[in-house]
């Protein structure tokens, strides 16, 4: 039997934009508030799995054609990156820096590298999901 | 230089993350690996001598105050694990080469390898009780990965056990922190060691004190707990074997030691006498299985229970020469068991199989191989001068100032055992008529032998070469019996 799942495809072509664009709100909020890189990487996976499920995996990698190891590996870097740069100024590691700047458009923002810090979380969790669930998935 | 002591943990993590960038290209992966665990040995004999001539080195991350945030401490115990982990690594990453194969190399071996000495050097620097379990879940993630790496099915069902039973310690783990959290309300351990001096180790912490030994028992494979570590171990192949019966083990091991000198030193009475008493069963019941088998991976898996009890009663008896007795043992297990595991690799591969009954003769064919396994069965089994002599002789000599003399009386009968064991081994395998031996490739086992002699020749040194390191072995005793040295260099300012 063939399902008719026109309509979950169709809201899912919209839904997804949607959560994806929550989780970068999430993220970004996690400076002061709780959210951060874990749950906005969560909430990205979420709206993959989303995709997976409307669609088939085939279509999601063709849609998507990173390598999720990869970015995985990326995501450590970074954090890593971040924590280790305290090395270099002599503090102790996972030391972070932060200033408020002056930029256009946004006015005065406090920049903080624990932000590049979560980044890599965010890529470290939406890379690690997506490989457990593509190589379940992919299983049968 | 004052992030020096994170080092050992940085470098493998870093170059595990870059492996993950070279899934296919095997040889680069080799590469990486021993440039990996050759900057991280540097970086630990560096950080092994600052900490000899600077006393205790103590940070806390991200520059929070001490007992706030998590501090990291390297003292003279954990510089000198750290290092003895890194070597052992070195040699086991040079002996895989040979004889891992492709297959594995491609599924993240090395990757695995180098998180999982990230957690184990992270454990035996932490300085927070809940990051030493944040580094525990690290490095058994990484070993549920080497264990069930392969997917042969003898693997698959000794991984199910393995990821049970490991499972249910850091549950329990976890609980027990909270517990000890409710009472004490910190969690940096040199704090918590001073809030239990205060308030004078009242009952509930003596309990948290045996909820802590089930936990790091099941991890050290203690009596009773032992239970899943002959199954679970023997399933892996031979190099994962033997960084998992050189490492692992001792990390459960190291954190009883440490708890037990650090936070629970106000009722021995009851809470060392437990450990010894657990400690003396543990070895019995190792020597009863390594005289039971027949299988050369499970003869030595039992030696692993053995030395477990061995170190865990000198470290029971709270006075110098135990407790330095039982870091030089430790450090010497942790070598020769390394050296034993990659020995009887060989004699498997030569052979073909693990059953002692069909072998025999190897002596005509394979000298040196039968000549090493001998130095290196005489060491476990501490025959002076190789390196498990001195270890075992101040364990009893510390038991015997503290009055458990049948305790010693068993723990020195038990060594005749062992070498009993491991003699059986060399009698069974080396002497009599030569079998058929299966067709091998002559290269791979010269290849193989470089990195086994490498380690029974350190094992060697550091058994006559035990006066030069006795300086290092008072330092670490020092800290272990007199906590204030490691409040202080965490707690300072």
């Amino acid at each position: 039997m063939k399902t008719n799942d026109v309509i979950l495809q169709t809201t899912t072509k919209v839904v997804f934009f949607i959560i994806f664009l929550f989780s970068i709100h999430i993220f970004f909020a996690g400076h002061y508030t709780p959210g951060g890189g874990f749950v906005g990487g969560l909430l990205t996976t979420g709206a993959i799995v989303l995709l997976l499920l409307a669609f088939d995996l085939k279509t999601v990698q063709k849609a998507l054609p990173f390598n999720f190891t990869i970015m995985t590996g990326i995501g450590l870097l970074l954090s890593l990156g971040t924590a280790s740069g305290a090395i270099f100024f002599d503090v102790p590691f996972f030391t972070h820096a932060f200033d408020d700047f002056t930029l256009p458009l946004f006015g005065v923002t406090s920049l903080h590298t624990a932000m590049i810090f979560d980044a890599g979380v965010f890529l470290v969790v939406v890379g690690s999901a997506i490989t457990i669930i593509q190589s379940i998935g992919g299983d049968s | 230089m004052i992030n020096l002591l994170l080092f050992p943990i940085i470098i493998p993590f870093l170059f595990a993350i870059l492996l993950l960038f070279f899934k296919e290209n095997v040889r680069m992966q080799r590469v990486l690996t021993l440039i990996g665990v050759v900057l991280s040995l540097v970086a630990s004999f560096y950080l092994l001598i600052t900490v000899k001539t600077d006393g205790v080195q103590a940070i806390t991350l991200g520059s929070w105050p001490a007992p706030f945030g998590i501090s990291m401490v390297s003292d003279m115990l954990s510089a000198l694990l750290v290092t003895t982990t890194l070597l052992l690594t070195l040699f086991v990453v040079i002996y895989s080469f040979t004889s891992i194969g492709q297959e594995r190399e491609r599924f993240f071996y090395y990757p695995a390898i180098l998180f999982m000495v990230t957690g184990v050097n992270g454990a035996f620097t932490t300085g927070d009780i809940f990051n030493m379990f944040v580094f525990f879940e690290v490095l058994l993630i990484a070993s549920y990965l080497l264990i069930v790496l392969g997917g042969e099915k003898k693997q698959l069902r000794e991984s199910i056990k393995y990821i049970l039973v490991n499972v249910v310690s850091s549950a329990l783990f976890v609980i027990t922190v909270a517990f000890l959290y409710s009472v004490v309300g910190t969690l940096n351990m040199a704090d918590i060691s001073v809030k239990i001096t205060e308030i004078g180790q009242p009952g509930i912490i003596t309990l948290i004190a045996v909820l802590l030994l089930i936990v790091f028992g099941i991890k050290g494979s203690i009596f009773p707990l032992h239970f899943w570590l002959p199954g679970s171990y023997a399933a892996p192949p031979i190099p994962v074997l033997a960084l998992f019966g050189a490492l692992l083990t001792k990390v459960g091991v190291y954190a009883i030691m440490r708890t037990y000198t650090l936070f629970f030193t106000h009722n021995i009475g009851f809470t060392h006498e437990i450990l010894m008493a657990l400690s003396i069963l543990t070895i019995l019941i190792g020597c009863i299985g390594a005289l039971a088998y027949f299988d050369l991976k499970q003869i030595i898996i039992y030696n692993i229970v053995i030395a477990v009890g061995v170190i865990l009663f000198g470290a029971a008896q709270m006075n110098e020469a135990g407790i330095s007795g039982a870091i030089f043992y430790l450090i010497h297990d942790m070598l020769i068991k390394g050296a034993l595991f990659l020995l009887i690799g060989i004699i498997i591969y030569v052979t073909g199989t693990s059953n002692l009954r069909k072998m025999g003769g190897l002596m005509k064919t394979h000298a040196p191989l039968g000549w090493f396994f001998l130095i290196a069965a005489f060491g476990l089994a501490g025959i002076p001068p190789l390196s498990g002599f001195v270890g075992k002789l101040l364990i009893a000599q510390g038991a015997f100032q503290a009055g458990n003399v049948w305790g010693s009386i068993i723990m020195l009968a038990s060594s005749l055992i062992v070498l009993l064991s491991v003699m059986r081994i060399f009698i069974y395998a080396f002497w009599g008529e030569p079998v058929e031996l299966p067709k091998t490739n002559r290269k791979s086992y010269v290849r193989m032998m470089f990195p086994a002699i490498a380690m029974v020749v350190l094992s060697i040194f550091y058994g006559v070469g035990t006066e030069w390191l006795i300086p290092y072995m008072t330092d670490a005793t020092d800290v272990l019996l007199d906590p204030s040295i490691y409040i202080d260099a965490v707690l300072k300012e």
